[in-house]
C-alpha cells in the first residue's frame, strides 16, 4: 500500500453499454445469482435436517441424549427484534444502493456502515441467545436435535457475519479508490439473501410450534 | 479478452488515480511471467488451466488404476493375502474416490475450461482468476485428501461412505475425516468452477451464438454446471454434518443417540445421482462433436440432443432413492422411483438413437477419436440396460451389493465417461498441443482397452448374479467365483497395459514432432465448431476477430454449402477461412498470485481441524491474504501487455461478449479503463468471498460455496 492520500472520487457514469454481455446482466451480478441459487440448497439441507430431529431423541427407551430442546428455551419476544433487526439492514443496504447510484457516496458509506452495525448487532443477539442456551444446558452435542439447531442457525449466522466483514470491507475500499456501483448492488444481493433465508428460519424454526 | 466483459454496466468515472497505487501491493508484485514454468502457477488463462487440470487428473488415474490393480490382484485368486481386509477397505475406497472426483469430473473440466470459451467464441471465461482459483483449491484438495495415506491410512468407508461404518466407532483412523474434509475442499474449487463457466455460457456468447446455436457439447457442460451448482451444496450439507460427528462430537448419524443414518444416505445420493450425469454428460458431449466430424454429418436432431440433455439434468433430480430401494423406504417410495427410474431411460436412449442415426449413412473414418466414441456408445448402451434392470425393485433387491452393480458403474463410467473423455484426447490433441498422437498406436490403445475393460467387467455380471458381494476383500475356493476372477484380473492388467500403450503414444509423438515439426493446421479433422478456426495450437488471444455466428456448425458452413440432394459442395477453402492467429494487441487478464495464496489456506485449514487447530492459523491467514489481496489487485496489470503496434485491424464494435480491448497509448486512460476492470474484480470477489471467509470462521461453510 502506498500512504498516497487519495481523494475519494464520488462520480457515477452511466454508460450506453448496458447490454455487453449475452444476457445483458453483468457477469458479477449474474455470478452472485448463481451462487446464491446454490446457497439455497445448503440451507434447504440444512433446515430439512433440522425438521427431522427437532423433537429427537424423543420418549424411545435407550436413547442416549438429553431430553432438553431449543424449542423449550426460545425466547421469542427477544429473537423477534433481532429479527426486526436484521430486516431493518435490508432497507438500509436498499437506502445505500440507492445512494451510489445517485452518486452519493457518503451517503452510501453511511448506509453501509449502517447495515454492518444492524447486522453486528443481529449477530451479538445471536451469540447471547446462544449462551443463555448453553447455560440452561442445551449445549451443541446435548442430543441431535440441539446439534442440528445450532448447526443451522450458526451457519446462518457464519453468513451474515461474512456480510458484515464485506460491508466494512466496502466502506474502506470506498475511502481509498473508487467503488464500483455494481459492486454495492451485486453485495446488496447477497444481504438480502441474507436475511430472506432467515425469515425461513425464524418461521421453521421459531414460530412453528 | 475478458476486460471489457467483466466490465459491468455501472462504472465509475475516472482517471485521477496515480498508476502506483494500482500497482503495489505488500510484498508481492504483479507476476509478469507468460512463458516458462513459473507462469503456470500465476496464470489465469483458461487454455492453460485445462491443460493443467488434464495433466492433474492423469496423474490421479494413474493413482487411482495403481489402487484398481491392487484390487484385482488380491482378488484373483481365492483366499489371497496380498491386502488385509483393513487395506483393502482403505483401497476400495480410495480408488472410487479417486475415479470420481480426481479423475473424471477433473478431466472433463479440462476440456470445459479449454473448449467451451473457443466453442461459444470468446476470449476466456467470465472470471479468469476465479478460473485459476477453481484448479488450485481442486488440486491441493486433491493433494491433501491423498496425503491421508500417510497420515493413518485412507478412507475405509466406500465412496458413499454410510453412516453407521463412517461413524468414528467404526472407522477410528482419520481417513474419513480426510474424506469430509478433503471433499469440502474440492467442493469449493468445483463450485467456484460452476458458477464461473454458468456465467460464461450464458454471457460471453460470441454475437449470433444463440443457445440453440452452441455445440452439443457446450450444452452438456453447461448442463453438467448447473447441475453441480444445485448438487454440490447438498454434498456439502452432509459432509458438514459428518464433520460434526466425527470431530465435534455430534450425532447426526448415530442411530443410539436419535441421530438417521438414512439422512446421510438421502443427502449423499440427493448429490449423488445427479452426479453419475455430471460424469457421463461431458462425454457425451464429445461423442456428440466426434461422431459427427467424422462422418460428414451435422448430428441427427440438434434440438433433441440438447433437449435430451436438459431431461437427463432435471430428471437426474427425481432418481436419487434408486439407490436405496435395499434400505427397507417403504413400497410408496420404491415404486415411485422405479418409475422415474425407467422413464429417464428415455431421454439417454434418444441419444443413442440419434448418434446411430448420426452415422448412418455418413461418410464414416474410422479414427482413434471416433473408435473411442463409437466404444463409448456401444459400451454406454450395455451400462445402460443393466441399470434398466436395477429399476426394477425387486431385482434390484437381488443385486443389491453385488458385483453385478460393479459391472454396470463400471460400464457407465469407465465404458461410457472415460472412453469419451480418451476420445476427446484424440480429438482436441492436435488443437492443443499442435502436433497428433499416433493412430496406430492410438488404434492399439483402443482396442487394448475395450478387450480389458470387457474382460474386466463383463465377468462381473455373471460373478454378481452367482452372488460374490462387492467390498469383501476375499472369498472361498469352494464358492465357484475362481474362474471368472481370473479372467476379470488378466483383464484388468491389460487395461494398464493400454494405459501404458496411450503414455508411449504421448511421449512418442511429441519426440517425433520436436524432431520434425509439422503443424497440424487449424482444422485437421475437416470438423464444424468454433475452435476449428483458431490455429493449433490455440494462440493466446484464442480469436484474431471475434466471429459472428449465424448458424449451428458455423466453421462448417463457413467452408460447406450443400446441392439440391443435400451433399455438402465446398464453398470455401478451409486456408481462406480461418484465423491466422497474428493479432498482437489483444488485451489479456494479466497473472496473479493471489488464486494459488488463497487456494493454499484451505488444505492448511483441513490439517488443522483434523489434527490441531493451532495449524488452521496460518491457513486462515493465507486464506483472508488472498481474499484481500486479490480484491485489491485491478484484473488486469496496467502496466502490463501495451503497445504492441500491429495494424491487425479488429472488429471493435461486435457489441458483445469478447469485444477487444484496443492499446492505449494514454497511460492515465489505460489506469482507468483497468480500475474499472478492478471494479468489477471487486464485484467478482465478493462472489467467492463469503465461501472463503467463512471457511476460515469455520470451514464447514465453506464446502458450501
Amino acid at each position: 500500500m502506498t500512504d498516497v492520500a487519495l481523494e475519494p472520487v464520488d462520480d457515477v457514469e452511466f454508460p450506453d453499454d448496458v447490454h455487453a454481455t449475452s444476457t445483458g446482466i453483468s457477469n458479477p451480478k449474474l455470478a452472485m445469482w448463481t451462487y446464491l441459487a446454490s446457497d439455497c440448497l445448503l440451507f434447504g439441507g440444512l433446515i430439512s435436517t433440522y425438521l427431522l430431529y427437532r423433537n429427537r431423541p424423543g420418549n424411545i427407551p435407550g436413547l442416549s441424549g438429553s431430553d432438553l430442546r431449543a424449542s423449550e428455551l426460545f425466547n421469542i419476544p427477544f429473537t423477534s427484534m433481532t429479527s426486526f433487526i436484521l430486516l431493518m439492514s435490508s432497507l438500509t443496504m436498499v437506502l445505500a444502493v440507492n445512494a451510489v447510484m445517485r452518486r452519493d457516496v457518503e451517503r452510501m458509506r453511511l448506509w453501509l456502515v449502517a447495515t454492518s452495525v444492524l447486522g453486528a448487532m443481529f449477530l451479538g443477539g445471536q451469540i447471547y441467545e446462544f449462551a443463555e442456551f448453553v447455560n440452561y444446558g442445551l449445549g451443541y452435542t446435548s442430543n441431535v436435535s440441539a446439534s442440528a439447531f445450532y448447526t443451522l442457525t450458526g451457519l446462518h449466522g457464519a453468513h451474515v457475519a461474512v456480510g458484515v466483514l464485506m460491508l466494512i470491507s466496502a466502506t474502506v475500499y470506498s475511502m481509498r479508490r473508487q467503488l464500483n456501483a455494481e459492486a454495492v448492488e451485486t453485495l446488496g444481493l447477497y444481504w438480502h439473501f441474507v436475511d430472506i433465508v432467515w425469515v425461513v428460519i425464524f418461521a421453521i424454526v421459531y414460530l412453528i410450534p | 479478452m475478458a476486460i471489457t466483459e467483466e466490465r459491468p454496466p455501472l462504472e465509475l468515472t475516472s482517471g485521477d488515480l496515480p498508476p502506483l497505487e494500482v500497482e503495489t501491493l505488500g510484498v508481492f508484485h504483479r507476476p509478469r511471467a507468460t512463458h516458462g514454468w513459473a507462469s503456470w502457477f500465476t496464470t489465469v488463462d483458461h487454455k492453460k488451466i485445462g491443460i493443467m487440470y488434464g495433466f492433474a487428473s492423469f496423474f490421479f488415474l494413474l493413482v487411482g488404476g495403481f489402487e484398481a490393480i491392487l484390487i484385482r490382484t488380491q482378488l484373483a485368486v481365492p483366499g489371497n493375502k496380498l491386502l488385509s481386509a483393513d487395506l483393502y477397505n482403505q483401497v476400495f475406497t480410495m480408488h472410487g474416490v479417486t475415479m470420481v472426483f480426481l479423475v473424471v469430473m477433473p478431466l472433463a473440466a479440462a476440456f470445459a475450461n479449454y473448449l467451451l470459451p473457443l466453442q461459444i467464441g470468446a476470449r476466456d471465461v467470465a472470471f479468469p482468476r476465479m478460473n485459476a482459483l477453481s484448479l488450485w483449491v481442486w488440486l491441493l484438495g486433491a493433494i491433501f485428501f491423498n496425503t491421508s495415506w500417510f497420515l493413518g491410512g485412507g478412507a475405509d468407508g466406500g465412496w458413499f461412505n454410510y453412516a453407521p461404518n463412517s461413524g468414528v466407532v467404526f472407522s477410528p483412523s482419520h481417513g474419513i475425516d480426510f474424506y469430509a474434509v478433503g471433499l469440502l475442499i474440492m467442493g469449493i474449487g468445483s463450485t467456484v468452477s460452476a458458477v464461473n463457466l454458468t456465467v460464461t455460457v450464458l454471457n460471453m456468447r460470441a454475437p449470433g451464438m444463440t443457445l440453440m446455436r452452441m455445440p452439443v457439447f457446450t450444452w452438456m457442460t453447461f448442463i453438467v454446471q448447473v447441475l453441480l451448482v444445485f448438487a454440490l451444496p447438498v454434498i456439502t450439507v452432509a459432509l458438514i454434518l459428518l464433520t460434526a460427528d466425527r470431530m465435534f462430537g455430534a450425532t447426526f448419524f448415530d442411530a443410539s443417540a436419535g441421530g438417521d443414518p438414512f439422512l446421510w444416505e438421502h443427502l449423499f445420493w440427493i448429490f449423488g445421482h445427479p452426479e453419475v450425469y455430471i460424469m457421463i454428460l461431458p462425454s457425451f458431449g464429445i461423442a456428440s462433436e466426434v461422431i459427427p466430424t467424422f462422418s460428414r454429418k451435422p448430428i441427427f436432431g440438434y434440438p433433441f440432443m440438447v433437449g435430451s440433455g436438459i431431461a437427463i439434468g432435471f430428471m437426474g433430480w427425481g432418481v436419487w432413492a434408486h439407490h436405496m430401494f435395499a434400505s427397507g423406504m417403504g413400497p410408496i417410495s420404491v415404486l415411485a422411483f422405479s418409475l422415474a427410474t425407467m422413464f429417464i431411460a428415455v431421454p439417454t436412449g434418444v441419444k443413442i438413437l440419434n448418434w446411430m442415426a448420426t452415422m448412418y449413412g455418413g461418410r464414416i473414418r474410422f479414427t482413434t477419436a471416433m473408435l473411442f466414441s463409437v466404444g463409448l456408445v456401444a459400451m454406454f448402451t450395455i451400462g445402460g440396460l443393466s441399470g434398466v434392470t436395477h429399476a426394477f425393485a425387486p431385482m434390484d433387491t437381488q443385486q443389491t451389493d453385488t458385483y453385478y452393480i460393479v459391472a454396470h458403474f463400471h460400464y457407465v463410467l469407465f465404458g461410457g465417461a472415460l472412453f469419451g473423455l480418451f476420445s476427446g484426447m484424440y480429438f482436441w490433441w492436435p488443437k492443443i498441443f499442435g502436433y497428433f498422437l499416433n493412430e496406430k498406436l492410438g488404434k492399439w490403445h483402443f482396442w487394448l482397452m475395450i478387450l480389458g475393460f470387457n474382460l474386466t467387467f463383463g465377468p462381473m455380471h455373471i460373478l454378481g448374479l452367482q452372488g460374490m458381494m462387492r467390498r469383501t476383500y476375499t472369498y472361498t475356493e469352494g464358492q465357484g467365483f475362481n474362474g471368472w476372477n481370473l479372467v476379470a484380473t488378466i483383464g484388468a492388467y491389460l487395461i494398464a497395459v493400454s494405459i501404458l500403450v496411450f503414455m508411449w503414444n504421448v511421449i512418442r509423438s511429441y519426440r517425433q514432432h520436436r524432431a520434425n515439426p509439422v503443424n497440424p493446421g487449424p482444422d485437421p479433422w475437416d470438423a464444424r465448431s468454433l475452435e476449428w478456426m483458431v490455429p493449433s495450437p490455440t494462440p493466446e488471444h484464442n480469436f484474431d476477430e471475434v466471429p459472428v455466428v449465424e448458424d449451428f456448425d458455423e466453421f462448417w458452413h463457413r467452408k460447406y454449402g450443400h446441392d439440391e440432394q443435400g451433399r455438402p459442395v465446398r464453398i470455401a477453402a478451409t486456408e481462406d477461412v480461418v484465423q491466422k492467429g497474428d493479432a498482437t494487441d489483444v488485451h489479456l487478464p494479466s497473472p496473479s498470485y493471489w488464486p494459488l495464496v488463497l487456494a493454499a489456506g484451505l488444505p492448511l485449514i483441513g490439517y488443522g481441524l483434523i489434527f490441531n487447530l493451532w495449524w488452521a492459523l496460518p491457513g486462515a491467514i493465507l486464506l483472508i491474504a488472498g481474499i484481500y489481496g486479490w480484491v485489491l489487485e485491478p484484473s488486469t496489470d496496467p502496466s502490463a501487455g501495451h503497445g504492441h503496434d500491429d495494424d491487425h485491424h479488429h472488429d471493435g464494435d461486435d457489441g458483445d461478449a469478447a469485444a477487444l480491448e484496443e492499446p492505449s497509448g494514454d497511460e492515465a486512460d489505460t489506469a482507468s479503463g483497468d480500475e474499472a476492470g478492478e471494479g468489477a474484480g471487486v464485484a467478482s470477489a465478493d462472489e467467492p468471498e463469503p465461501a472463503m471467509a467463512s471457511a476460515s470462521a469455520d470451514a464447514e461453510d465453506g464446502g458450501s460455496k
